[in-house]
């Protein structure tokens, strides 16, 4: 399977920056999207607005871009319109929990099916370095010069209590996990969440004097602990990494199919 | 004498594309690649044993294993 195969490869080479987490999370997703032999046809990605969010404009699907925070109401549309198509949203930790942070939990809540995968770089990248919901208490960000004094989400553990039927949590550099939890959010018929930990060497990382995207990566290396369903506490100062919840239940646009024939039968 | 034999896999570094971050020529679990001139470079072929590892942490797209058949 070659990646570029799925990429519009006019497109190319990408804006992204040396290093950036978003490429690794793209090309894994194009690994599961492969694995799964989904059709192009029936796929369709849909992304926000920030760095990641330009994932939709590199992949060679049918794909949509679209406003800051709202990929997930335009993916609902699509949804209810064709409930045959795949629907993957890309969405950076900003678009997903601090603008379209309604949206996400109330995606969760309904069960639709989509797949939402959020990059999370711990920072707004593209607007030059503010704290979003997700940056780390203390970190340093354009918009916290002195530390964030905020506290973050846990984003997987928003989604399982809002309801996301799937939960996992991949990186970039658990890069072989994290095609695996695509995988299974995609077969997962509701809404799955996977967060993907990324790296933002240029405004994070230069900010917060954490070296190379290699150091980054180290970072992410050593201070994972891999879940196994009873070590939640030692994820406490690190951050977990796996499945949290794989519990299927019922699906938005099946009750609404259930509903239409119920009416037609004049029930 | 490196018999033609050994080089098993192929790399495929498309050079228009890599903008050198390191992190393929970092996380190879047999060092075989290197960077040259700010551009990964795969240098001691012999030793790769197609793990992908390059090819699935690239974050440029700008890496293909061909594996020998």
């Amino acid at each position: 399977m070659k990646t570029t195969e799925y990429l519009r490869e006019d497109k190319l080479p990408h804006i992204w920056c040396p290093g950036c987490g978003n490429g690794i999370v793209i090309s894994n997703i194009i690994r599961a999207v492969d694995a799964l032999n989904l059709k192009r046809e029936n796929t369709v990605i849909v992304s926000g607005i920030g760095c990641s969010s330009r994932a939709a404009g590199y992949m060679n699907f049918d794909t949509l871009h679209t406003t800051h925070g709202r990929a997930i109401p335009f993916a609902t549309g699509i949804k209810m319109a064709n409930p045959d198509l795949n629907v993957i949203v890309i969405s950076g930790d900003g678009d997903a929990t601090a603008i379209g942070g309604n949206h996400f939990i109330h995606a969760s809540r309904r069960n639709l099916d989509l797949t939402l995968i959020v990059v999370n770089n711990n920072i707004y990248g593209m607007t030059s370095g503010q704290y979003s919901p997700l940056t780390p208490t203390g970190k340093i960000a354009t918009t916290a010069p002195y530390g964030n004094i905020d506290r973050p989400f846990d984003l997987c553990e928003l989604a399982e209590a809002a309801g996301a039927t799937y939960v996992a949590r991949g990186s970039v550099y658990h890069v072989q996990q994290l095609k695996r939890y695509v995988e299974r959010g995609i077969q997962n018929k509701g809404f799955s969440v996977i967060e993907a930990l990324s790296i933002c060497p240029t405004y994070f990382g230069r900010k917060n004097k954490m070296g190379s995207p290699v150091k980054m990566l180290e970072g992410i290396r050593d201070n994972a602990v891999i879940y196994n369903g009873k070590n939640k506490e030692e994820g406490k100062d690190k951050f977990l990494i796996g499945e949290f919840k794989n519990e299927p239940d019922r699906e938005y646009t099946e009750s609404y199919q259930k509903i239409i024939d119920s009416l037609k039968e004049g029930k | 004498m490196k018999s033609e034999m050994l080089q098993k896999h192929h790399i495929h570094i498309n050079q228009k594309w890599c903008k050198g971050c390191g992190i393929c020529v970092a996380f190879c679990p047999k060092k075989v690649l290197v960077l040259e001139k700010g551009k990964a470079k795969a240098e001691n072929m012999e030793d790769c044993i197609a793990c992908r590892m390059c090819e699935y942490r690239c974050p440029d797209f700008a890496i293909e294993i061909e594996v020998a058949k």
